[in-house]
């Protein structure tokens, strides 16, 4: 009755792992565009004709969440069979 | 008849027809008819399940409303659309391997199966078909709408007639390919919303004369559109955050969205798809806002938000590039109203007909039930969205957040938290609901309470009745593996 499938501990990590990784965008996504948006508008700075806010929070967040999600599941994300009692099948 | 728009639309509506067929005629062979029909038999590849989860989430609004509200509201919106990326990859982690698993566990083909195969309850099952029932069937009508009114915009047949064709062209295939048509048919739809969305934005900034220009533009016209607060100034930053549970986080709840994770084949086609849903719903919602705000110096003085993507393609694109970029929003509606469309069915037929009206009916019966329960809702869709009912347009509000309060802690508590039991989901979905509604009613004569989106107390208030009454009534752990000791038995 205790004992858990190793596969739930696998997923229980990755679940854990994509709440952090929602945190962090959402701290990133937030601090960039409040944080440098609050400023007068005469004192913003542009990035590719894109606002300095704009740029770092949605263009550069996006792409590092791209980044970071890809090497995140390239590295830490665990192949496991769904079916019970037997190989995955290719 | 602008022939030069919409022989591109014809030659792309065809092409889907295609896929339905193809696919059709797979399910002729089909051993296990129902897991085909409603789940395309836990088949789905990385790319398809990709494209399928951003063509099913991609909708209207994404295409249509949210691009015409950036319009008004400036730079303030992006901010707020790009709060959707998170949804690429945090659905798929979050319900991820351990829903899979329970999933194939249970048997399960629709969320419905797997809240039935947790709790174990008459009521959840029936409280989540109904609310089900009644939420999608007016998000689809709303949809239909929608779909109409863009085909009317750009034939300029009349809305009864552009009606009839939305619905000809989605109840085809959807009653004979089920599934794995649908899921098809979003990944070309996808395709066709990613390089669609691209040459769009790319015409708009050269319309107007390169960024910076726009910039300039913007900024002479209403400093306001270049910062996140929105045009006039009210955009709160507590209420664009709380865009993360709604469009973002909260998805998590939403029924189309968690029967897609449960149809992918192995764990290789998640990741896959975790990284392309991610990137392609970052892409997509970036391009089609952006060029919402870029269509403002351009073509300024649009008042219905609605025709701001239509008309500025036709402005800025030669015509027949135009259809075929404008068949991006047609296919982003299209395809939420097809899995829509076979969810409800697959409510209906699977959930409480085969559940418990009559569990021992014959395959020819199922099969029978399925095109038939999902014809008949369809007609009566077309009929509603002829002249659509108050009523409809009311419950079309509730629908994704009522949704998402009603079923996020049912599905991610009874997933990872063992002693969530039938009491908290009952107690969950009941509260989530009713809060929804009551709080919608309180915001609209009070403004936001705490400055935030409705969805978002009704969700904390959802997850504090999960768990008290979990807790409370009948407090016992459940074992996620006794499934298969009843199994082997």
């Amino acid at each position: 009755m205790k004992e858990t499938d190793w596969r739930f501990r696998v997923a229980h990590r990755e679940a854990w792992i994509g709440l952090g990784l929602a945190l962090f965008n959402f701290v990133w996504w937030f601090a960039f565009a409040y944080g440098l948006g609050s400023r007068p508008v005469e004192e913003y700075t542009y990035i590719f004709g894109l606002p300095d806010w704009f740029f770092y929070s949605c263009i550069v967040g996006f792409l590092v969440m791209v980044v970071l999600v890809t090497v995140v599941v390239k590295l830490f994300f665990i192949d496991v069979p769904f079916d019970e009692e037997q190989e995955e099948s290719r | 008849m602008n022939y030069s728009v919409l022989i591109p639309m014809i030659v792309f509506l065809i092409i889907i027809f295609f896929i339905g067929y193809w696919s059709s005629r797979k399910l002729a062979g089909s051993s296990n008819f129902i897991s085909d029909y409603f789940l395309g038999g836990r088949e789905l590849g990385g790319f398809v399940l990709a494209m399928t989860m951003v063509a099913t989430y991609g909708s209207a609004s994404s295409f249509l409303g949210g691009p015409g509200t950036a319009y008004t509201m400036g730079f303030g919106w992006v901010l707020l659309a790009m709060t959707q990326v998170v949804t690429g990859y945090f659905v798929l982690m979050i319900l991820g391997k351990k829903y899979a698993i329970m999933a194939r566990r249970y048997n399960a083909v629709t969320m419905i199966d797997f809240l039935k195969g947790r709790y174990n309850s008459t009521a959840v099952v029936l409280l989540s078909a109904l609310s089900i029932i009644i939420f999608l069937f007016s998000a689809m009508a709303a949809q239909w709408i929608g779909g109409a009114r863009l085909i009317e915009s750009l034939t300029g047949l009349s809305y009864q007639s552009a009606l009839f064709l939305f619905a000809v062209s989605v109840l085809v295939y959807v009653t004979i390919g089920g599934f794995r048509a649908v899921a098809l048919t979003d990944a070309v739809q996808g395709a066709v919303m990613l390089v669609g969305t691209l040459v769009l934005l790319v015409a708009v900034i050269i319309s107007g004369g390169g960024i910076s220009n726009i910039m300039q533009d913007l900024i002479n016209e209403n400093p306001n559109l270049v910062t996140p607060y929105g045009a006039e100034g009210n955009l709160g930053a507590a209420y664009v955050s709380s865009f993360w549970i709604l469009v973002g986080v909260g998805v998590v709840g939403l029924p189309q969205i968690a029967v897609r994770a449960m149809s992918y084949k192995n764990a290789r086609s998640m990741h896959r798809a975790l990284i392309i849903g991610m990137i392609v719903t970052g892409f997509i919602m970036l391009n089609m806002h952006l060029i919402g705000v870029f269509a403002r110096p351009i073509l300024p003085g649009i008042e219905v938000g609605d025709k701001v993507i239509p008309l500025i393609a036709l402005e800025t694109l030669p015509p027949w590039v135009a259809g075929i970029v404008l068949a991006a929003p047609m296919a982003a509606i299209m395809s939420t109203v097809d899995s829509l469309l076979l969810l409800v069915s697959s409510s209906i037929v699977k959930d409480v007909y085969l559940n418990y009206v009559k569990p021992d009916a014959s395959l020819k019966t199922i099969k029978r039930m399925s095109f038939g329960v999902t014809g008949i809702l369809g007609g009566i869709v077309f009929l509603l969205a002829l002249d659509p009912p108050d009523l409809l347009i009311f419950l079309n509000l509730f629908a994704f957040g009522g949704l998402e309060a009603a079923f996020i802690w049912p599905i991610v508590l009874g997933l990872y938290w063992r002693w969530g039991n039938k009491y908290g989901a009952i107690a969950s979905m009941a509260t989530g609901i009713i809060s929804y509604i009551a709080l919608h009613f309180y915001n609209i004569e009070n403004g936001n309470l705490f400055g935030v989106h409705t969805v978002t107390v009704p969700v904390v208030l959802s997850l504090l009745a999960f768990i008290a009454f979990s807790l409370l009534i009948n407090r016992q752990a459940y074992d996620y593996n006794a499934i298969l000791y009843r199994n082997e038995k």
